[in-house]
């Protein structure tokens, strides 16, 4: 069996950069301005959050990064050539082929480049394991719990070990048990292989425990309102949920949630 | 487990008690509505001499069926091979057109008024015209069982290939997708569902599109279909081999009916809610 290949993590202040978004602004409809002169630097092995309350463009900006649209303004520059397909994605539903078996859904990155089923059979099994779904390979997604369904989306979006992964709160929809075990499993997965994540997510909990980088944004329009870190060393468990510091932290980013929201209900004035 | 297990609850028992009623009335309903027809008819014809005469007793169409075998039977196989014919252009066109219109807007726009115009107007008062403009007579009933058949395939393939889902688009054109493997691995697969529901409309048209062509076709020499039997056996008054020739026809109708269901079934069986049964 081969393993995904790990790419090393550095401490935070030594990590080349991945990406750099400078003044990104999205008007839609020459009116709506989705998001408005968004700067953000990503570097490699991040756990970066985008918070914020619905319509503050976190889902804009994730579409921008993954090339679905381009910028009204401004520029996304990649480190090194970014080719198409070097990013993974988790969407808010597992968004699985129905007619395909889930060993041949996790297929799909490596079909679309040309790749046979029996050439990449081993590494399939490898990142179907890694999400604990090694007995599941002909199952057909209908036959799985939302929380499988959504590890099928997470193996998929991880077994061609791409250099980013964006996920667009990919939990939302799950019960608060299998989500707090997708959460503790994600960072396992993610310690593992060691690639880089942008997190979409509306909830402070979740964002604490799994980031390292907290970008808090605020809507109408779209912006980056303050930009948080988290130092919680990793591996992050049980022990971090319950500890001081965990609430510490979440007191703190929900603070500035609440300006970043706050900002907007002084406005109306 | 018996009825009197401490498990097995009155509710559970009447469910287990319908389940079997179902099972034997599932095939012998349908088998006691068909002989009791039979036996009505047959009571119905032979009420009256004169009634026997125009409303043949079923013994009388079966005698006729097993006297005519040889030429109802060769009759047929004209009516299944212009329907079979139809039917796989009516496939082929439809579901080419339906890709064309989905990858191009303009093709739609253009084209789509014509389909519809196609669909809403009656065969039977086309096909005068085109017997006149197509002089090959299996050209031109094969057209007009096409004209009938195409358009639920079109109409459904279209539907089910724009059905994909918006995330799964995001996916492919994310890894790079061309416009043939987004087609081949995405949208075909997402268009099946509706492109069988439209096979099944279809089948049944062909048969019907193949019978009116005939009809209109009348006894010009267009082959000599089941439909064309019809029309001659009135024309001699032989009412026993028109009702043998009808119930041929309807015969065939069930079997395109059942074939085209169990295809549907078959291909869905695994993934789609329509093939699969449910617990409880």
């Amino acid at each position: 069996m081969t393993d995904l290949s790990h790419r090393p993590v550095l401490p935070q202040s030594q990590r080349p950069r991945l990406l750099e978004m400078a003044g990104i602004s999205k008007v839609f409809n020459g009116s709506i301005t989705a998001l408005d002169g968004m700067n953000l630097t990503l570097n490699e092995g991040d756990f970066l959050s985008l918070l914020g309350p619905s319509g503050c463009g976190k889902s804009t900006a994730l579409r921008l990064i993954a090339g679905l649209m381009r910028p009204t303004t401004g520029r996304i520059i990649w480190n090194g050539a970014q080719d198409r397909g070097d990013i993974g994605v988790v969407f808010q539903e597992p968004t699985l082929m129905p007619w395909a078996t889930v060993a041949k859904n996790v297929w799909l990155p490596f079909r679309l480049r040309g790749q046979s089923f029996a050439s990449v059979k081993d590494r399939i099994a490898t990142a179907l394991k890694l999400v604990g779904l090694e007995n599941f390979h002909d199952a057909y997604p209908r036959e799985l719990s939302g929380g499988m369904k959504m590890r099928v989306s997470i193996a998929r979006a991880f077994v061609t070990n791409p250099r980013l992964i964006l996920m667009d709160e990919p939990f939302a929809a799950l019960d608060e048990i299998t989500r707090q075990k997708l959460n503790d499993d994600l960072l396992a997965l993610k310690d593992k292989i060691g690639c880089t994540v942008i997190f979409v997510t509306h909830s402070v909990f979740e964002s604490v425990f799994l980031s390292d980088r907290i970008v808090v944004m605020a809507a109408r329009p779209g912006r980056v309102v303050q930009e948080l870190t988290v130092d919680a060393p990793y591996p992050r468990d049980m022990e971090f949920r319950t500890s001081p510091d965990y609430a510490a932290q979440t007191h703190v980013v929900s603070d500035a949630l609440r300006i970043a929201i706050g900002d907007h209900s002084h406005d109306a004035h | 487990m018996t009825p009197t297990d401490p498990a097995f609850d009155a509710d559970e028992a009447r469910r287990a008690r319908n389940r079997r009623i179902e099972a034997v009335a599932r095939w012998a309903l349908p088998l006691a509505v068909v002989i009791l027809t039979i036996i009505v008819w047959n009571w119905f014809s032979n009420s009256s001499a004169t009634r026997g005469m125009i409303f043949p007793a079923p013994p009388k169409v079966w005698a006729r069926f097993l006297a005519d075998y040889g030429m109802l039977f060769t009759s047929l196989m004209v009516t299944l091979k212009i329907t079979f014919m139809a039917l796989a252009i009516a496939i082929i066109g439809g579901v080419a057109l339906a890709i064309l219109f989905t990858q191009s807007r303009f093709a739609e726009l253009i084209f789509f008024p014509y389909a519809v115009i196609l669909q809403v107007t009656p065969i039977v008062s086309i096909a005068p015209l085109i017997f006149i403009y197509v002089q090959d007579p299996l050209a031109r009933v094969l057209i007009c069982a096409w004209i009938v058949a195409f358009f639920p395939i079109l109409s459904n393939t279209t539907l089910g290939l724009k059905s994909t889902d918006s995330n799964l688009r995001d996916l492919y054109a994310i890894y790079g997708a061309t416009w043939w493997q987004k087609l081949l691995f995405l949208q075909l697969p997402s268009a099946m569902p509706y492109f069988l529901g439209g096979l099944r409309i279809a089948g049944g048209l062909a048969l019907i599109g193949a019978i009116v062509a005939e009809y209109v076709a009348g006894i010009s020499g267009s082959g000599s279909g089941l439909a064309f039997r019809i029309l001659e056996a009135s024309y001699r008054l032989n009412y026993p081999r028109m009702f043998a020739a009808l119930i041929m026809i309807a015969i065939v109708g069930v079997i395109i009916f059942a074939a085209t269901t169990f295809i549907s079934w078959f291909f869905l069986r695994k993934w789609h809610e329509s093939a699969l049964r449910r617990e409880v």
